[in-house]
């Protein structure tokens, strides 16, 4: 197929389709509404369905519903909205139920503002809800990437019947880009036996996240987290010039599109500087950052909050390393002119022996 | 060739249809490209813009903030945006909506009247926009005529490509506007 220009969230929401998604219910916020302007009118066509729901509540219980009767369903939202179904969203990881979830994050906290953030991560890869649970989280940085993480987001939902999120923030989701979309295929997907299907024939499924016997619930939460330990090996992530780099920029989503380009200006002034994205968030690529870090002697990261992602770089780089942070938040985007200030500064401020505040 | 363009105007003005045209015209010749828009609580006479980027490698960060060009097709648009052209790049101003000099003396500043123009050539103003992407496809060839042409097909709707004659003409005014005129209206780098 020829390459069409989109923007993300039509190819997202397009993507979907051809991953076999019929169902979509969900609540207008900017700014992610193209998503569900579109599947208003593509869902139609393909017999599925489309419903604008009364409130996110509604909407995510909803996908409760379609994902308990074996669906292919998806819901989509930004900050606020996501929150408002994190009570959703936690019933579904209790009752391992797949879906997949977008967020198309915009500046918080409260109803904060409708530009480009990413000051949901820890509400996305820690869990959101109450009760120790966690998602599948997928970070794309193009648009291209988004269509090509939703085939995989529903086939990891489905594989480990559970949640999964597309991260995604507001410039993703209104950029257009080039894209291109593989045929429709028709793979062999996952048989759902434990699927509310009709009971005809063989004895009920319940679908529940209810177990007030203590013991039982012990167990139930074990075997989550195995499943947890099992998503280890979904890992993903890319290696720009970090072979020989001395200074480690990480981001994700559209800040990793900023540092890749500050990575070639940097390089432009022979400074050796490298990025490492993170695609996957949860499960992070604990071993490659740490293999893409090795001969650095420092991490800048650089993201749209106050300071997420660098407590989780911290932490897997087992403080080894020192981590700064370059962050913009409220709808502010950072400038690859200003990141490079911040990356000059660390670099000569190493040469001259000193530490630097910011870093543990 | 990398070249990161922001286009601004009015509501209303055509300045996002503007960046998608550019944009699918580079995509037309297997360019890299990407168009943010600015979004938010805008309407028709707010203050909308654009981010266009077209480049022969792929396209690191989408976001400009040192523009190549800047075409400005209102006042706010350009005191607002001014300051951030790259030193020596090129402005291009609907001298019709703005009456202002740019404070920068260090631009190729192309100022045409697109607003008047459309209106009194073309009999339309709505394809003012058209005629100053004519322009800037003259002065930069960071993509060709025939592109937009064929972007123009793509963008439109079916029902609408009656008005592509229209559009054509109002890009080959901008040409030849761009074509007389760059000597007279650009000023050298001081």
């Amino acid at each position: 197929m020829a390459k069409v220009l989109m923007k993300g969230n039509e190819a997202l929401a397009e993507a979907a389709i051809r991953a076999g998604c019929r169902y979509f219910f969900g609540y207008p916020i900017t700014p992610q509404n193209e998503i569900s302007q579109y599947l208003a009118k593509r869902l139609p066509e393909v017999g599925g369905v489309f419903v604008q729901a009364e409130s996110e509540i509604a909407a995510i219980n909803m996908v409760y519903g379609a994902a308990g009767a074996g669906a292919r369903v998806m819901t989509s939202s930004s900050g606020p909205g996501i929150s408002l179904k994190q009570e959703g969203i936690t019933y579904m990881a209790g009752a391992e139920l797949p879906c997949v979830i977008v967020n198309i994050q915009r500046g918080g906290p409260g109803l904060g503002g409708i530009q480009p953030a990413q000051s949901d991560y820890f509400q996305a890869v820690k869990g959101g809800g109450h009760g120790d649970y966690r998602l599948l989280v997928l970070a794309p940085a193009t648009v291209q990437e988004m269509v090509d993480l939703m085939e995989k987001a529903f086939d990891l939902a489905d594989e480990y019947r559970n949640p999964v999120m597309i991260l995604g923030d507001g410039i993703l989701g209104q950029m257009m880009e080039p894209v291109e979309f593989s045929e429709e295929k028709e793979t062999l997907r996952l048989e759902k036996p434990w699927a509310t299907t009709g009971a005809k024939g063989r004895n009920p499924n319940i679908i529940n996240s209810l177990f007030l016997d203590p013991a039982e619930l012990e167990k139930h939460n074990h075997h989550l987290q195995q499943k947890y330990d099992r998503m280890r090996k979904e890992v993903l992530w890319e290696n720009y010039q970090t072979n020989d780099a001395e200074l480690i920029l990480v981001g994700y989503g559209t800040s990793a599109r900023i540092a890749k380009a500050v990575v070639d200006q940097a390089r432009a002034q022979g400074i050796k500087a490298g990025l490492f994205r993170p695609i996957s968030l949860f499960p992070f690529p604990k071993v490659a950052l740490q293999e893409a870090c090795k001969k650095s002697e420092r991490v800048l990261t650089v993201e749209m909050s106050m300071g997420q992602l660098v407590e989780d770089i911290r932490y897997n780089l087992e403080f080894k390393v020192p981590v700064h942070l370059y962050g913009r938040v409220g709808g502010m985007v950072p400038a690859a002119r200003a990141v490079l200030e911040e990356v000059k500064r660390l670099v000569n401020s190493g040469k001259e022996g000193k530490t630097h505040d910011n870093s543990f | 060739m990398l070249q990161e363009i922001i286009l601004a105007g009015f509501g209303g003005q055509g300045v996002m249809s503007m960046g998608q045209l550019l944009a699918y015209a580079g995509l037309v010749e297997g360019k890299h490209v990407s168009w943010i828009p600015s979004y938010g609580p805008e309407m028709r006479g707010g203050t909308a813009n654009c981010s266009v980027t077209i480049s022969d490698e792929e396209v690191s960060s989408p976001i400009i903030t040192e523009p190549d060009t800047l075409i400005v097709l209102n006042r706010p648009s350009l005191e607002k945006f001014e300051q951030d052209v790259k030193p020596g790049g090129r402005l291009l101003i609907n001298s019709s909506l703005i009456d202002i000099e740019p404070k920068r003396q260090d631009l190729q500043v192309l100022k045409i009247p697109v607003t008047e123009l459309g209106r009194e050539i073309l009999g339309n103003n709505r394809v003012s926009n058209m005629i100053i992407l004519g322009a800037f496809v003259e002065l930069t060839r960071a993509v060709s005529l025939e592109s937009v042409i064929g972007a123009l097909k793509k963008v439109l709707p079916e029902y609408r490509h009656n008005l592509i004659p229209l559009n054509h003409k109002a890009l080959e005014t901008g040409i030849e506007l761009a074509k007389g005129r760059e000597f007279l209206h650009f000023r050298s780098c001081g």
